[in-house]
């Protein structure tokens, strides 16, 4: 096990050193001299190498992204191209609408993937179990963007029940109002990614229901039902978890289209505004945020996976 | 295959919608009912009519041909990042093969990272450098999975080399690698079909995330995305207004998944009993893989 | 096939009577009769598909969802089939037990086996966590289980295969119940765990239903036997009998393949 750990943290640094050096590669790629489009068309050229040096472009590359990481480790990452204001507290400010909007996209999704799912594998036969499967199929293929739009046409135009869009000014300071402008862009994110998430514990819970080690559980004594729960669950609830990693990843890149939707204040559409303005510090620092998020999750979900599966814990490949 | 395909209801639902999808598409190079673009401020929303069937948006454009056209570029995103899906991943299917051990090891552990970034980061990525524009788009989910497609197919390559029918051609002196190609096109080929159809609808549902986020498709060219985005604005008063380009893009997204479950059901020696035929995906065929069965949705 | 009852009377044995199995509109078991007295064993043979497997699934009411069941059987007097599964679940464990022919996947692979065969016991006779345990290391000792005690705290993939249907049979046995179902018990094993397999059986005092396609396991196991057909009965009888002078077809099939495998192949050893 402490093989696997050590083995998985490496993974773990090693695909982060990879995507900062691909984001950093990339972006400083940019076809365009970054200190001309800041200076603008209108700057002479003199005034347009003052800024490079300003800047600090005109070092090596090397140097420039050995600066940027190496500011990481201290918490700051630089300034903003556009605004000069400090990249590292900006971010940290609006991950406190991000990481709650996901948390409570996450919720919901497995609150309504999961039970749903199991339902509609019990339920093969009938014609229950085929309505579920279909409503899923249909919702897992809407795009993000229409499903936000019309829970808001619903919730919000017809109903008034919550908020168009936005987000309080003062924060969380008020927290029943953050929260109650986060319900419907969760559940956006979540009915989608839920309805995913059903197909496949749909798809694991077939696989669970004529599966050996339940009809011994109910060979031993215990009713079909029980033995589904008691034995054929936590396989379920196994294989789910196996997907979760990669379904986070989604989650946490819907949150990107639903924080522009509901004008959200978070590292998303942060990300989309600072893209279309060419503010490449800002990016570079984002993108290896969230994707960093992306990798510490699932680098989570692979160690929960791994304690709970007695199967996998001792190594042998 | 296609028969069997054809047989299953669904089957017969995606390639129908899919191939109504490329006739419209087709038929829009040359018609359109009238002029997707053509912006009329007397004939603002409009409901369906004889002129417009079914009527007209805030800029007064006949939402009908808007549509239509747009068809062009659902087919281009979904191909594009097909085809370079495929590239992609046959090219690092091969270096990940047939190359020195340690470049195939460093292959295996990229190819683990870098199946973890998710497809609109990488589109962030490229619009930073390029602007947005369906080129991004395709190239993004292209790579993206033509990262799975690799990993997938590296590790079917690996169960068949040690599968009990390859060892035995070896024992019996059949050459090593012919047999393993011999025996895994067939194999291979639904799986690759499956990530296929997935790269697809992937590709479609990121076209219309980054359309609205107004770094998909640009303003002279029609897509369903950017329709939506359009009609964002109008919520407050038209909120239902955005249920024909949402339509279609689900409709042809959901033919594009149930394209790739009937290929995977289709082809599966496994579902020969009755209660699998009455409905349903079996359980993944790689379960310590997720990235082979889930849609990787992210917008 | 000895039928020890008259109409009418309450008696011990398991009686099947006219069992009848159907999916969708397929008959898989048309109209099986035998009965197994207190105490005796009684084979199930015949080739694949013959409905072998699936009279062992409905004797203890698991059959496929989906599948209708008609017939009769009785334990020790008690109808059980068209019993709701809440109440035919009762019985199994306790009345009628099952092993199953591929130990591998009949265990669950997320707990520790020494709780599995623990199950069984709090829910039949009742025990508490450590009585359960206690009587769990009785059980895995009576099954010839080494070192049992640490055995008992592996997961099922840790064990051998041979060790994995003990665990099995170990936890059928239980909860006490007075018959046995063994479907293909030793199949998947190899020869010499075959043999230490078919030992434990013989030593077990429970009616048992063996079904099994190997003549050779079943003239060791069983003193009578039933022949499937395509789901039919086809002959029955003693099993020295059926051997001998087999009547049927389908009978006189099996023991030639039994005698030309016979002839084949030397048995050799393997590991327990």
């Amino acid at each position: 096990m402490t093989r696997f750990l050590i083995g998985r943290v490496l993974l773990l640094v090693v695909g982060l050193l990879v995507a900062s050096v691909i984001i950093f590669a990339t972006l400083r790629v940019l076809p365009g001299d970054v200190a001309q489009i800041v200076a603008g068309t209108q700057a002479s050229p003199a005034q347009v190498a003052e800024l490079r040096q300003q800047l600090g472009l005109d070092r090596p590359v090397v140097v420039q992204y050995l600066d940027w990481i190496g500011g990481l480790f201290r918490g700051d990452l630089g300034r903003s191209l556009v605004t000069d204001g400090r990249v590292a507290p900006e971010i940290a400010q609006k991950l406190s609408v991000t990481l709650p909007l996901a948390a409570m996209s996450l919720v919901a999704a497995l609150v309504i993937g999961v039970p749903l799912g199991v339902l509609a594998a019990v339920l093969r036969r009938r014609p229950g179990g085929a309505v579920i499967a279909f409503v899923a199929q249909a919702v897992a293929a809407i795009p993000i963007v229409w499903a936000g739009m019309l829970l808001v046409a619903l919730f919000a135009v017809t109903l008034h029940w919550l908020p168009t869009q936005g987000f309080p000014l003062d924060g969380w300071d008020e927290p029943g109002r953050a929260f109650a402008a986060l319900v419907l862009p969760a559940l956006t994110i979540g009915a989608v990614e839920g309805a995913v998430i059903l197909r496949f514990t749909r798809s694991a819970t077939l696989g669970v229901l004529d599966a050996d080690h339940v009809r011994t559980a109910a060979a031993i004594g215990l009713t079909r039902t029980q033995a589904l729960v008691k034995h054929g669950l936590p396989s379920v609830a196994l294989t789910v978890l196996a997907v979760l990693g990669v379904q986070i990843a989604g989650l946490l890149v819907g949150a990107v289209v639903v924080e522009q939707l509901f004008s959200l204040p978070g590292v998303g559409r942060m990300l989309v505004t600072d893209v279309g303005r060419r503010d490449i510090t800002k990016v570079q620092s984002e993108l290896l945020v969230l994707t960093g998020l992306v990798l510490l999750v699932g680098f989570a979900v692979d160690v929960v996976h791994r304690t709970l599966d007695p199967r996998q814990r001792e190594v042998s490949e | 295959m296609i028969r069997r395909l054809l047989a299953r209801p669904t089957g017969v639902f995606a390639v129908v919608v899919l191939g109504l999808l490329v006739v419209l598409a087709v038929v829009s190079l040359v018609w359109t009912p009238q002029d997707p673009f053509r912006a009329d401020p007397f004939h603002q929303w409009e409901p369906p009519s004889p002129a417009h069937w079914f009527g007209t948006d805030a800029s007064g454009r006949d939402i009908a041909s808007y549509l239509l056209a747009g068809t062009r570029t659902t087919v281009l995103v979904a191909v594009g990042s097909g085809v370079i899906a495929s590239v992609v991943g046959m090219v690092l299917t091969a270096i990940g093969s047939l190359t020195a051990r340690w470049v195939r090891e460093g292959t295996a552990v990229l190819l683990d990272i870098l199946v973890a970034f998710p497809t609109l980061l990488t589109a962030m990525l490229l619009t930073a450098i390029a602007g947005g524009s369906l080129g991004v788009v395709i190239v993004s989910v292209g790579l993206s999975f033509g990262v799975t497609i690799a990993r997938v197919a590296r590790g079917e390559i690996r169960r068949i080399a040690r599968s009990d029918y390859v060892t035995a051609a070896r024992a019996s002196g059949v050459g090593g690698a012919g047999v393993l190609f011999r025996h895994l096109v067939p194999n291979a080929a639904p799986l690759f079909t499956v990530q296929l159809s997935l790269a697809m609808a992937t590709a479609v549902l990121a076209e219309a995330g980054l359309s609205y986020l107004g770094y998909g498709a640009g303003s002279n060219t029609a897509s369903w995305g950017s329709m939506l985005a359009d009609l964002q604005t109008y919520i407050g008063v038209h909120p239902w207004s955005a249920t024909w380009p949402g339509a279609a893009i689900a409709l042809v997204v959901a033919a594009l998944s149930l394209l790739g479950d009937a290929v995977r059901d289709a082809t599966d020696p496994r579902l020969t009993t009755n209660d699998r035929a009455a409905g349903g995906a079996p359980a993944p065929r790689t379960p310590d893989d997720p990235a082979t069965t889930n849609t990787g949705v992210t917008a | 096939m000895s039928d020890a009852t008259t109409p009418g009377t309450a008696a011990s044995g398991l009686e099947v009577r006219g069992l009848t199995v159907r999916i969708d509109r397929r008959t898989i078991l048309d109209d099986v009769t035998f009965t197994v007295p207190p105490g005796r064993r009684v084979g199930v043979i015949g080739a694949s598909g013959s409905g072998k497997s699936m009279t062992s699934l409905a004797l203890m009411g698991l059959e496929p969802t989906g599948a209708t069941v008609t017939g009769s059987v009785r334990l020790d007097g008690t109808e059980l089939v068209g019993l709701p599964d809440r109440e035919r679940a009762r019985h199994r464990g306790a009345g009628i037990g099952m092993v199953f022919q591929e130990p591998g996947t009949a265990l669950d692979p997320l707990r520790r086996v020494g709780a599995q065969i623990a199950e069984p016991l709090r829910l039949h006779r009742g025990l508490d966590r450590r009585a359960a345990a206690a009587a769990a290391l009785d059980l895995a000792v009576s099954v010839g289980l080494p070192d049992p005690e640490s055995m008992l705290r592996q997961y099922p993939h840790q064990l051998s295969g041979g060790q994995r249907q003990r665990i099995c049979i170990a936890m059928a046995m239980a909860g006490q119940p007075s018959y046995l179902v063994a479907d293909e018990p030793t199949t998947a094993l190899d020869v010499t765990t075959e043999a230490r397999i078919l030992e434990l059986f013989e030593g077990l005092t429970a009616g048992m239903v063996f079904v099994t396609h190997d003549l050779a396991v079943l003239a060791r196991i069983a003193d009578t036997a039933v022949v499937l057909d395509a789901g039919r009965v086809v002959e029955h009888g003693s099993v020295a009998g059926l051997l001998a002078a087999p009547q049927h077809p389908a009978t006189a099939a099996l023991v030639d393949a039994a005698r030309a495998t016979a002839r084949r192949a030397p048995r050799t050893g393997g590991s327990a």
